[in-house]
Parts: C-alpha cells; structure tokens; sequence
C-alpha cells in the first residue's frame, strides 16, 4: 500500500506540506515579532509596540489551547466544555511559582508567604504550595495537575460510557465546581483576586520587553511543539482509531480496540496541552484567578475551533487568533457588544460555513482541482481527436498522390 | 448436552426488555467449523441474539459459552472480540471517513493497544493481507476511496472483509445479502461458503434462495426461541414454520 509511508520515520511522515507551512510561518513569527520590537527603533514604521507583542503571545498560547480542543473534538469526538479547567489550572501552577518567586519584595514583605496569605494571618505554607518555589516542580504541576486530573474525570467518565451530550455536560459541571471552590479565600490560591502581582520568571523581569519577547518566542515553540504531537498522534495507525471511535464508537469495540483507553489517552495528552497554554498565558498577562475557570471560557474555545474548522488542528489555531484579533478589534470600538458579535460569527459560521475556515478551504481547493482535471481530459481527448484527424488526412492525401 | 467440544453454546437465554421478552429459553449449540443459517420473521430476535453472544446485551438468564469453556456473559465487547468473535452489523456499519483500505487495515487481526497502534508500522505482511482481502471483496479498484461512498452492497462486502481481517473463530453475520442484487446475492453466498470451513459462522438472512444456496443446516427462530431446526427442506416442509414464516 503507497498510501501508507514505510521508510520514513513517524515524526517527518506526520507532517505534510501544510504543516511545514504552519510551522514556517511559526517560526518567521518568532523572529520577525521580537526584533520588530527590541532591535526596531520606536516611532518607525516598522517597530512592534511592547503590548501588541504580549497580545499576540496572549493569542498564541489561546491557539495551542484551541489546538487541544480540536485533538479531542475533532479526532475523537470528545466535545469537551470544560477544557477551561485544564488551561487554568496550568495556569494557577505557573502561577504560584511566580508568586513564589516574590519572595520578600511583597507588601507585607514576608519571605516565604505570598501577600494574601499574610493578610488571611496565615502562619505556614500549606502543603500544597510546597515545591513550587522550584521553577522544574512547577513546569512538572504544570503538565502533571491537568494530566492527573483530566486522567481521573476520564476515566470514570469513559468507562461508564458517558458521551455525546452528557459529556459535554459534565465538563462543564466540572469548571463550574472548580470556578467556585478557587473563589473560596481558604483554598488557599488567593480566592476572588487569584494570583498576581508577580515580578520575575527565572531571575527575567517581567515588564521587560526582552522577557516579553522571550515568552512570546517560547509561546510559538510550544504552539509549534503541541501541533508536532498532535500531528504525531492523528497520522499515526492510533489516530485512525481514534477517528473510527469519533465515528463509529461500537464498531470500534466489535473489532477489539479498547475505546476507554484511546479517549483516556488522548484527553489527558490535550489536558496537558491545555495546561501548557495556561502556563504561558500567566506570566504574559500577569494575572490568573477564578474567571478563567469560567463555562464561558470553554465554550468560547470550542467556537475559536468550529470557526477555523475542527478537525483540521491548523483550523483551530487559525480560528483562535481570527477570533480573538476581531475580539481586539471590536472591543476597543464596541466593548459591550462583543458577546453578540462573537454569536452572530458563530451562527453564521455554522450557517455559510459549517466546515469552518480551513475545511471550506480544503472544499474549494478539492474542487478547483477537480475541474483542472475534467480540463485537461477534455483537453487530451480534442488533442488525440484532432490527431486522428490529421492521420487521417495525411493518409488520404498519400493515397490520391 | 455440555458446552465442551463446542464452539458456541446457548442454553436456555432469556431476555427481556420492558417487560417485552426478545429471547426466551434460546438454546442453540455450534460444533467448531460449522456453518448455521438462522431465519424467522421480523422481530424474532435474531439480531438480539448476536447482540448477547456479542456483550453487547446482558441475558437475565442462561449460559453462553465460547469455545466450550468461556463465560461470554462476564465479558464486553472488546473482551469477546479479543476472543474471536467477530460480527457484521445488519446495518452495514464501516468507518466512512477512513479509506476502504485503512477500514480492513484496522480490522486486521494484531495488536489493540494505544501505545502499540502508536507505533505501528505497516509491515509487508499486513499489507498483502490487506491486498488478498480486498480482491477477495472486489474492492481492490477503490481502496483509496473513502468507505462513504461505497454503494449500499459494497459496503456489505467491505464489512465483511473487516471481518475476515479480523480473522475471528466464530463470524456473526447479520443480513448479509440485504439490499443487494440476486447475482450479488449468489456472489455472497458463495464467499461465506468460502470462509466456511476455517471458521464458525452464523448467518442471519431472509431471502430463502440464499440460504439455499448456503446448503447448510437451518434454525428457524419465533418469539426469542428455537421454533425447527434441520435442513432448508425440512424446515421449510415444517408446518409450524409456514404458519409463522413462510406462508405469510
Ligand atoms: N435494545 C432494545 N430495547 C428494547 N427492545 C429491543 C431492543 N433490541 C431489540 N428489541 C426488540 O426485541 C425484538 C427482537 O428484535 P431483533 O432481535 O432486532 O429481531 P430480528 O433481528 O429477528 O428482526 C423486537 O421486538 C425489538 O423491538
Ligand atoms: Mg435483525
């Protein structure tokens, strides 16, 4: 079978010639947005003020999230309203590592307390802020809370075969009861006002526009990273069980694949992606609390993924920078109406272009491509009748000579 | 009678959905290599009963033995897959999005696991299994198609082709021949009798000329229970068998 590429190794044959595109145009991003800022002097044409480039990194730790939405949604199905959570909690990780690293330069100026528990007149660390004044215990929370989290729900949800609407529904009940339990002050994640007021990452100020920049370079390698895996993972013999689950769950089953483990699989590697995302959000906005976990955040994603086209992975990461740059745009006209915007482009969307951004795309480039064919056929079958023809003649211009 | 020696053994099944019994003390024994026919009216519980062999329903009642030994009532679909049960849906069910031949690639019979599927690559083997199926299907020509646009029949013949990818001991085949031409239906026949032999199969059908044309022992079902059994002469000279079946 040609189809299926044997000789090169799973990581090259994953990525076909969009995808070197998309990571291309990463990878220029990663380039050309730090030095338009750092090395272009201000007030020229071309110098990238400091906050577009934490927006724009805002933007792309949004895609990497919009990208763990579609592995799950678009591959397997899994339509999760509660992928939130996940990009919190990575979040709240980050988080307090740079809470920690404030160490006595906070107003109460206690070394080892962050501010909001000296104000809650507590004494000690709890446990399970522990660790987390190393910045590789942090990374590890990062990906390992959501992971282990994600790896619980699913696997209660899974086995007992909860899917489709019910799914969803649950997922959402989980953000919602992990939104209130953080806007409680004795958690212990600085309830209502979250975490904020950090200083530095890693020694890096974090008002620096070199710090800035920095993030907004580790942002596209992790948008970069994320599509790599979930390229790895959709190509591989795994990925097309993955989409016969999405499609045909139970015959999936009647051929002895063991559907719980593929949906567990997959949905703790995207909670971890998510995760990551939040992590990187942190430290560029400044700011992480209980909002995040939001039922609003996570059906906001699953749109950034319908517009751009699920099941397309470069879809989704096309729909949550095109969502979220029209979201800056309007806002600063219009900030109130917004949400009635961001509705309309969604019924619409499922209107005009149910395929989103980069299915209709793939249609229409199908269908040119159909019609080059029908062109050149028709093309070939003139040319050979035109020949005959000639011969034709040829021979009848011999036979009266 | 024991279930030792057997291939599939049912005795004495029941079960009931609402109130309504869909199978009632089924009992039906399957020596290894068999080839069964099962006929009967709509709703006699045909597909039900491929549904409990299959985990896919749980009987309130009786034994269901694999192989003379194994306790498929303990089991879920995966498990008894594993085992070497395989089954083909009475609504042809094949993965639409995926091409015809990645369909009988995921069938074929080889590790399950997500981190082998990972990792696996197509070996030559597998891929002249996939090659002898698909010829033995006449798909061959479009097995780069996606299975979705396979007409009604080929996609029949598709899953049976996922079926013997899967290379199960027992077959399950549930209205084979449904919606297909006679001379599709003849071509049918005669690729299960192929497969017979090697394997176990169970056909469900309703078109009286092909299960003449499988030649093979005939249970009739009525009302969740065994209603005649014996040859397609027998059973259909069987006036408890026109009254239900035949001669409406
Ligand atoms: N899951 C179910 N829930 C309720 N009733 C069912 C279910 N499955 C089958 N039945 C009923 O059981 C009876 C037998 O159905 P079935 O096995 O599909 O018959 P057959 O395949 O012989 O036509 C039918 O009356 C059907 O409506
Ligand atoms: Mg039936």
């Amino acid at each position: 079978m040609s189809s299926l590429p044997k000789s090169r190794p799973m990581l090259l044959a994953s990525l076909d010639r969009r995808s070197w595109t998309f990571l291309a145009t990463l990878l220029a991003a990663g380039i050309i947005v730090p030095v338009a800022n750092l090395a272009v002097e201000p007030g020229h044409a071309a110098h990238l003020p400091s906050y577009a480039v934490a927006l724009m990194g805002k933007y792309l730790t949004y895609a990497l999230l919009a990208l763990s939405v579609d592995l799950i949604w678009g591959y397997c199905g899994i339509l999760s309203l509660g992928h939130g959570a996940f990009f919190a909690l990575g979040g709240y990780a980050m988080g307090m590592h740079l809470m920690r690293e404030i160490g006595p330069r906070g107003v109460y100026a206690d070394p080892v307390l962050p501010d909001f528990m000296v104000f809650l007149n507590w004494k000690e660390l709890p446990w399970f802020w522990w660790g987390f004044d190393m910045f590789w215990f942090a990374c590890l929370m990062v990906l390992l809370v959501p992971g282990l989290l994600a790896f619980v729900f699913g696997w209660f949800a899974f086995r007992s075969r909860v899917t489709g609407v019910y799914l969803s529904i649950i997922t959402q009940a989980m953000t919602y009861a992990l939104m209130l339990a953080f806007f409680r002050n004795d958690m212990g994640f600085g309830g209502n006002n979250g975490l904020t007021d950090f200083k530095d990452v890693l020694g890096f100020d974090l008002q620096s526009d070199t710090t800035r920049a920095g993030l907004f370079v580790f942002s596209a390698l992790a948008l970069a990273a994320g599509y790599v895996v979930c390229r790895v993972i959709t190509t591989s013999r795994a990925g097309k069980v993955l989409i016969a689950v999405r499609d045909a769950e139970s015959r999936t089953r009647f051929l002895g694949y063991r559907v719980e483990h593929y949906k567990l699989f997959v949905f703790v590697v995207s909670a971890m992606m998510a995760g990551l995302a939040g992590a990187l959000y942190v430290p560029q906005v400044g700011i992480i609390n209980p909002g995040e976990f939001s039922p609003a955040n996570s059906i906001e994603i699953v749109i950034w993924v319908a517009v751009g086209g699920r099941g397309t992975l470069i879809g989704a990461a096309v729909g949550a920078l095109t969502i979220n740059g029209l979201k800056t745009v309007f806002t600063s006209v219009a900030p109130n109406e917004w949400l009635f915007a961001l509705g309309g482009i969604f019924i619409l969307v499922t209107l005009f272009m149910p395929r989103g951004i980069l299915g209709e795309w793939d249609v229409l480039k199908a269908r040119h491509a159909a019609e080059k064919r029908e062109r050149i056929a028709t093309g070939l079958r003139r040319m050979r009748a035109a020949a005959a023809e000639g011969a034709h003649l040829t021979s009848a211009v011999e036979a009266a000579e | 009678m024991t279930a030792s020696g057997t291939a599939l053994y049912l005795d004495g099944v029941s079960v009931t959905f609402d109130g309504f019994k869909a199978i009632n003390e089924l009992s039906l024994v399957l020596r290894p290599g068999e080839m069964r026919a099962i006929i009967g009216p709509n709703g006699a519980g045909k597909t039900t009963m491929m549904d409990i062999i299959t985990g896919k329903t749980r009987p309130d009642r009786g034994q269901v033995i694999f192989d003379g030994e194994v306790d498929l009532t303990r089991l879920d679909e995966t498990d008894i897959a594993r085992l070497g049960i395989g089954r083909k849906f009475q609504k042809p069910t094949v993965f639409e999005t995926h091409s015809v031949e990645d369909n009988i690639l995921l069938a074929l019979a080889g590790k399950r696991g997500v981190f082998a599927t990972l990792g696996a690559r197509l070996s030559g083997d597998e891929a002249r299994r996939v090659d002898r199926i698909l010829r033995l299907i006449r798909l061959d020509g479009r097995r780069k198609e996606i299975a979705g646009a396979l007409s009604h029949g080929q996609k029949q013949w598709l899953e049976i082709g996922m079926l013997l990818a899967q290379n199960p001991k027992v077959l399950l085949v549930d209205e084979p021949a449904a919606g297909m031409t006679d001379a599709e239906t003849m071509e049918t026949a005669d690729l299960l009798k192929e497969i017979a032999g090697e394997h176990t199969v169970v056909v469900v059908e309703h078109d009286m000329e092909f299960v003449r044309a499988l030649g093979v022992k005939v249970t009739v079902l009525h009302e969740g229970s065994v209603l005649a059994e014996g040859s397609i002469d027998h059973v259909s000279a069987d006036q408890r068998v026109i009254d239900v079946y035949l001669g409406r």
